[in-house]
């Protein structure tokens, strides 16, 4: 059994942890000092959470639609390379 | 697949329907690597012009959207290599170092983020979010718009890069972050 400090990382470490963390690639034992760590750390997971906000945030970013005009130039660009 | 298979038979609507879902995509990540629109506009097009001719020989060993963006992430970097984007200097702390004390705990509690039921506020946040992806240096912008965006796996994303799963790993740890404070200024500045 491991006697695992919550002081054991700091909180500037632990910030440098996550993506590691939710990209899965932390090794058992620093998962746990990890997990441990965010269970005594209120702004740690406050941080984490406001990480995975971020993540979800981006993703919603909205594409642009593609114009006519640039949709008509690849149908052109298309028809030209088959008469080649 | 079926749809690589009318492509490969001449089919325009086949092409038509693939430039509808991946055009504006290709055309993000090509701006996220060079600032100028037309280098990024005209290694679009070559994109597209390599994937008719070549679509042949994708094999399907890897993702489609993958292979496109390989071949794209390739014709952008030798027309960026007369035309190179300002890098700014790369960070390499998550957090201002500020932040902490001089035991390495945080030194104000971290203020929450006011959110809405879904979380965030997309339409408030995007415009946000967009002008951090724009401040991030390069190669992260472009890990971040992959994984972040773009939905690729880690290893997509490294084969698409050409770059190694620790390096991919550094890059998207120092994009997010980087993200995550810009929000967090903003946000709290109201």
């Amino acid at each position: 059994m491991l006697l695992i400090h919550p002081k054991d990382i700091a909180c500037r470490q632990a910030v440098e942890l996550v993506t590691d963390y939710l990209e899965g690639t932390l090794s058992r034992r620093d998962r746990r000092r990890f997990e441990f760590h965010l269970r005594g750390c209120p702004n740690c997971s406050a941080y984490l959470e406001q990480i995975r906000t971020t993540i979800r945030a981006t993703g919603a970013i909205e594409t642009e639609d593609l114009t006519p005009e640039a949709r008509q130039d690849l149908i052109d660009l298309y028809r030209r390379w088959k008469s080649e | 697949m079926e749809l690589l298979g009318r492509l490969r038979d001449g089919d325009e609507e086949a092409f038509v329907t693939l430039v509808g879902r991946y055009h504006q995509p290709m055309l993000r990540l090509a701006r996220s690597m060079v600032s100028s629109e037309a280098v990024a506009e005209e290694a679009v097009q070559d994109t597209w012009l390599a994937v008719v001719r070549g679509i042949e020989r994708f094999e399907g060993r890897s993702s489609f959207k993958t292979w496109l963006f390989h071949i794209l992430v390739n014709r952008v970097r030798s027309a960026a290599t007369r035309e190179q984007r300002n890098a700014p200097a790369e960070r390499s702390h998550a957090v201002d170092p500020a932040r902490f004390d001089a035991q390495g705990q945080w030194a104000d509690p971290l203020e929450r983020w006011v959110e809405s039921e879904s979380g965030f506020e997309a339409a408030l946040w995007a415009p946000i979010l967009k002008a951090a992806l724009e401040s991030l240096p390069a190669r992260q912008r472009a890990v971040v718009v992959l994984r972040d965006i773009e939905g690729l796996s880690s290893d997509e994303c490294c084969s698409v890069l050409g770059i190694s799963a620790g390096n991919q790993r550094i890059l998207l740890h120092r994009g997010r972050s980087r993200l995550r404070e810009m929000l967090d200024v903003e946000l709290r500045r109201g």
